[in-house]
């Protein structure tokens, strides 16, 4: 029951964010903020992605070459990078990482 | 282009996001489970909530005992970034009925945003680009609770899932989402600054590093957008 509670909460806080802004079509946004907008993806989802890539665990640095988040997160950067291209980096960088994994021991195969 | 083609270039549109949402979305159903959660619970969780990264978060908090009102502020912080891409979609759908309004919300997720954003900044005449973000949003919720699904059938099967490191397909779709957008100086300074406050932060409970970093790169390219157009006007 607890846990109902806890998705029916999650679904609440969830759907009110997303709702926000398409709730009051007839906001306007000054410039200052319009110009802000184009800035969020770049800056959530580099915040989301680099400590991912540094912290894999989320408590500990791994500043290591044995470290196959970081290796294979620097090589997609690469990749897209080069690339532009969405599944290529996706699919590239999947298959890089799990090389990496396999060849350095730390699948549970 | 008609409702059904855009519909349709919608759901190709974001055939590659699915690929990065499925290793994410079937450790996720093979997780819930260890957690505490039923597999209607599991199942629910996708279905009601839809937000990966939450989910995620969720269950690993979950499993370490942590009580409700900690686990909906976590919730409502690592969501936050929802309401921006809420705030930078509205201007293209405030002319839709509230009905549209109201279900295109439910879908908001970081890959329909990159997807949905990328084709209403197109300059031509279409009038059912909310097709397209309604095929791109579908195409995502099926895949999610498809993976799920397969996660909790999966999961019992394949012994140490968690230990395979399939987290990583999600930064593998974040660093093709945000890479082509480093097209000039204000959004790379963004980026790094970021990267390094969330660096700093990371040790914040509750994710608030994730939202600290956020706006300092927000401020950052703004400042320096600012700059540059205050230079080229002097020399102009």
């Amino acid at each position: 029951m607890e846990n109902w509670i806890l998705i029916f909460g999650m679904m609440v806080i969830t759907y009110s964010i997303r709702y926000s802004l398409f709730a009051f079509p007839d906001l306007r946004f000054p410039p200052l903020v319009r110009q802000g907008l184009h800035y969020v993806p770049t800056a959530v989802l580099t915040a989301i992605v680099v400590p991912g890539m540094l912290i894999p665990d989320g408590q500990h640095w791994q500043f290591s070459v044995n470290n196959a988040y970081l290796i294979a997160g620097l090589i997609t950067i690469a990749i897209a990078a080069l690339t532009r291209h969405l599944l290529t980096t996706i699919g590239g960088g999947l298959l890089v990482f799990f090389l990496l994994r396999w060849a350095m021991g730390q699948l549970p195969i | 282009m008609t409702r059904f083609q855009e519909f349709n270039q919608g759901v190709r549109d974001m055939l590659p996001m699915l690929l990065g949402a499925l290793p994410f979305g079937i450790i996720y159903g093979s997780l819930a489970g260890a957690a505490g959660l039923t597999p209607w619970q599991t199942l629910g969780m996708s279905v009601f909530v839809f937000a990966g990264s939450a989910q995620f978060i969720a269950i690993s908090l979950l499993s370490g005992g942590v009580g409700l009102t900690v686990l909906l502020l976590t919730t409502f912080v690592v969501n936050l970034r929802h309401a921006l891409y809420s705030a930078s979609l509205q201007p293209y759908v405030r002319h839709l009925p509230t009905r549209w309004r109201m279900a295109l919300a439910f879908w908001l997720t970081d890959e329909a945003f990159a997807v949905v954003q990328h084709r209403y900044v197109l300059r031509d005449e279409s009038i059912y680009k909310h097709w397209y973000f309604l095929g791109a949003s579908l195409a995502m919720y099926v895949n999610w609770i498809a993976c799920t699904i397969i996660g909790m059938v999966f999961g019992q099967s394949v012994p140490n899932l968690s230990e395979w490191g399939l987290d990583f397909a999600m930064l593998a779709t974040f660093i093709g989402i945000v890479v082509p957008m480093l097209r000039n100086r204000p959004q790379i300074a963004a980026a790094l600054v970021a990267a390094a406050v969330a660096l700093v932060c990371h040790a914040l409970p509750y994710k608030l590093g994730l939202m600290a970093a956020a706006f300092s790169g927000i401020i950052v390219g703004v400042c320096l957008e600012r700059r540059v157009v205050a230079v080229e006007g002097e020399v102009a």
